[in-house]
């Protein structure tokens, strides 16, 4: 391959000094670390308030310090640091701006200031956040989904500063939050280099890039509702207070609507649920294709079922809220629309599953995560099916089923892929391998032990077991092998959880003593893996940028010397055609 | 295809200025459909809410937006805040840079009037005893107000911004990105604000069928 010699311009121009290069610095991959580092830290603090609500729950009392108000407090904060403040900015803000202008052949965000100014915002939310466990009455405790009036209601844990710190970090996150995502969108719109048309782009990118779709949407509703309910906290207003008598005290609100609340939550709530499965899709199907040496199944089927799934998941929200009484048409609405959206998900799992087909598998670690993630999405993928029908959710909604169902799809499944991810781009982060071994036990662990924690839940909800409580001593109708089982998933979820100790062991160490991995470990077609630089340098190409002639599967080409061709090739390189989705459509 | 190399690679080729400018555009419209979800968001909030029986109307007759004159006023400064950004707009485009920067200059200028304007508003609201909480109607027109004129002061940090850049002889293209841009926006917040000022005053009836015809009624 020929280079032509051609001095790097003004703009790519290489920052000087610790303070520009990594801390205050624009480029996306620092950027993309720093995200990735500070949601990691916070999703440490989530994991230990999990381990102190199961030692409650598997053994009663063993916790001191563990009284009910402790306990919803951590049961909040848990909620909404994993959903929001974990997934949602480790994928958007730590993949999404690490491998977006890697993939689509750009130097960088097209917006890189903005960038900058999203993490340090983000990290001011999680800040804000944290806060709330040092002010008098600690952080709320109403539970992740901040339904009036109880959260601003007295009594509850933390009405009095806790949920305004929360209320406040979640505004600053979506502000954060909307600068990173006009970078990654207008990033795949205007910033593709030569060659990179829509449907070469790796599905990775495409996942991204509808969830991020998805989050500039969805993201205003919960402001909204955050605002709109700071109103009624600090300033007396009735947005979605009712009139209530509290200990005999007629309370200042009246008329309010809890259930205007409600709607608008899930109308965020949802779609959210996609904006981490989306790049967690994309991610997992390049995954896959690589480590299974074959191009992706039905590439552009794939491409549709993402934006499908996009555009259906803002006409289900109320799903969430069959409880809350409904008109029974809406039920049947949401129920329907519900089980649409089952269509194009249960595409993609076919998908994955016929391009493993017959394919040259390598269980790397990478494919391990990536083949329990598709077991264990479709586990929380059908029991989604039994609670979007609305018959079959009313009498599950207030169990132990809904816990288990939403932490395989949506906590399991998604973290899975984070897994994966990183062990795959480690590599190109870093320059070096993370550890084999430690990754394989790291993994069994963790997918063995997710399973033995929330396969029983689901036989709980069965039982009846209603979710949300502290105690369950004294209840007649709880069996005494239920207790038994909680203390057994006790016990699992703090194996588990130490053993995270392993992958962050790994993690650090491998950095910086890790074997060297050269530029193209995985022998992988995209286009980050075909930098002049592994990791690649300020600027990502160096002199030249890349120009792409192909898509990002071509992998066991028949008659290729290699079993894969990167997208850099042109096409008088080869000895045949390759294959591109668009000679898919014509056979 | 036939043009480009062999090796994959090309030389580096920098956004032209062109791109550059469309890359900007891009993503003020991207920034503008969210910001256009927010309102929509709050304006469904508001038909819903005002469904309820404790809504007092801002129209009635003895309520402050039955002669609303000074949001009139107000309406007008911000009007010809945006006529003048159009004028510093399409004047650089002509080159004409000094006609530019007084425009800009006066632009920036009404705006303010418009922020001390809607403020005056939330003043005499609160002498008419239709404070914050005073009912959820006017809980909703501080709440909407406050968050256009957070957005406007988002934008004339930008205008600030770009007066520095004037002052400091930046390049000409990058100041009439500048100027282009805060035209733009200035003028989907006056149509913002011309819709939220015809929701807020209109009568109960009329967003009483729009709140019917969405199902909220």
């Amino acid at each position: 391959m020929a280079y032509a010699d051609q001095a790097e311009r003004e703009a790519v121009h290489e920052p000087t000094g610790f303070v520009r290069r990594y801390i205050w610095s624009q480029d996306h991959k620092v950027i993309a670390v720093q995200y990735a580092l500070t949601a990691i830290f916070v999703g440490l603090v989530a994991l230990v308030l999990s381990a102190l609500m199961r030692l409650q729950i598997g053994f009663p009392g063993s916790l001191g310090f563990m009284d009910p108000s402790a306990y919803y407090q951590a049961m909040t904060m848990h909620g909404m640091i994993m959903v929001i403040y974990l997934l949602t900015a480790l994928f958007l803000g730590g993949f999404g701006n690490y491998l977006i202008p890697l993939m689509v052949g750009a130097r960088d965000m097209v917006f890189p200031y903005l960038n900058m100014l999203s993490y340090w915002f983000y990290l001011l939310s999680v800040l804000v956040l944290l806060a709330s466990f040092f002010v008098p009455g600690g952080p709320s405790g109403a539970g992740w989904t901040l339904y009036p009036p109880q959260a601003i209601t007295a009594g509850t844990p933390g009405s009095e500063w806790g949920i305004v710190l929360m209320l406040v970090s979640l505004a600053i996150f979506i502000v954060a939050a909307t600068m990173g995502g006009l970078n990654y969108v207008t990033t795949v719109l205007q910033a593709r280099t030569h060659g990179m048309t829509l449907f070469r782009m790796p599905l990775t990118v495409w996942g991204i890039f509808m969830a991020t779709v998805l989050a500039l949407l969805a993201f205003p509703a919960l402001f909204v509702s955050a605002v709109m309910m700071l109103f009624d906290r600090l300033l007396g207003t009735s947005f979605f207070m009712p009139e209530m008598v509290l200990l005999g005290q007629q309370s200042e609100h009246s008329g309010g609507s809890p259930i205007l609340f409600q709607h608008l939550f899930w109308f965020f709530g949802h779609p959210e649920v996609y904006i981490v499965a989306l790049p967690a899709f994309g991610l997992v199907s390049d995954l896959i294709s690589v480590h299974a040496r074959k191009k992706i199944f039905g590439y552009r089927m794939m491409v549709w079922a993402i934006v499908v799934i996009g555009v259906l998941s803002f006409v289900v929200w109320a799903h969430h809220m069959y409880v809350s009484g409904m008109n029974p048409y809406f039920g049947f609405f949401f129920a329907t629309t519900t089980l649409v959206i089952a269509v194009p998900t249960a595409l993609k799992v076919y998908n994955w599953v016929l391009t493993i087909w017959r394919g040259d598998i390598r269980l790397t670690v990478p494919m391990l995560f990536a083949l329990a993630f598709i077991l264990t999405f479709l586990v929380g993928g059908l029991t989604g099916l039994f609670l979007g029908n609305v018959i079959v959710d009313i009498p599950l909604s207030d169990t132990y089923f809904v816990v288990a169902h939403f932490h395989m799809v949506m906590g399991v499944a998604p973290i899975l892929v984070v897994f994966g991810a990183i062990y795959h781009w480690f590599p190109k982060i870093t320059g070096r391998m993370l550890d084999d071994r430690l990754g394989k036990l790291h993994f069994w662990i963790t997918f063995l032990g997710t399973y033995a924690i929330y396969f029983p839940m689901h036989y709980l909800g069965f039982l009846g077991m209603p979710r949300r409580y502290y105690n369950y001593d004294g209840y007649e109708f709880i069996p005494q092998s239920a207790h038994d089982l909680n203390a057994f998933i006790t016990v699992a979820a703090l194996i588990v959880g130490v053993a995270q100790l392993v992958f962050l062991f790994n993690l650090f160490h491998s950095a910086f003593r890790g074997r060297r991995s050269g530029p193209n470990p995985w022998r992988a077609a995209s286009l980050e893996w075909q930098t002049p630089q592994t990791p690649p340098a300020h600027g990502n190409w160096g002199a030249k940028l890349p120009v792409v002639y192909r898509w990002a599967y071509d992998y066991s080409v028949p008659g290729e010397k290699q079993d894969f061709i990167p997208q850099t090739v042109a096409p008088q390189e080869l000895q045949g055609p390759g294959i591109e989705p668009e000679s898919e459509v014509k056979r | 295809m036939n043009e480009l190399p062999l090796s994959g690679f090309r030389d580096n080729a920098l956004p032209s200025e062109r791109e550059g400018r469309g890359t900007a555009i891009a993503g003020m419209r991207i920034f503008l459909t969210v910001v256009t979800m927010l309102f929509l968001l709050l304006l469904i909030a508001f038909l819903a809410r005002s469904q309820g029986g404790d809504w007092r109307s801002l129209s009635d007759p003895t309520a402050p937006l039955s002669r609303p004159w000074l949001l009139w006023i107000n309406s007008l400064l911000l009007g010809l805040g945006c006529l003048a950004l159009q004028w510093a707009r399409v004047a650089g485009r002509h080159g004409q840079r000094g006609e530019s920067l007084v425009a800009f200059w006066l632009g920036g200028l009404c705006t303010l009037g418009f922020i001390f304007g809607q403020l005056g508003a939330w003043w005499q609201f609160e002498l008419w005893g239709y404070g914050v909480a005073a009912n959820p109607a006017s809980s909703f027109f501080y709440l909407l107000t406050g968050l256009h004129g957070l957005h406007l002061v988002g934008g004339l940090l930008v205008w600030g911004l770009t007066l520095r850049g004037f002052s400091r002889g930046r390049a000409p293209a990058r100041l009439q990105l500048r100027v282009e841009l805060c035209a733009i926006y200035w003028h989907y917040l006056l149509a913002l604000w011309l819709l939220l000022f015809l929701v807020l005053s209109s009568p109960p009836g009329v967003y009483s069928v729009i709140a019917a015809l969405c199902g909220l009624g």
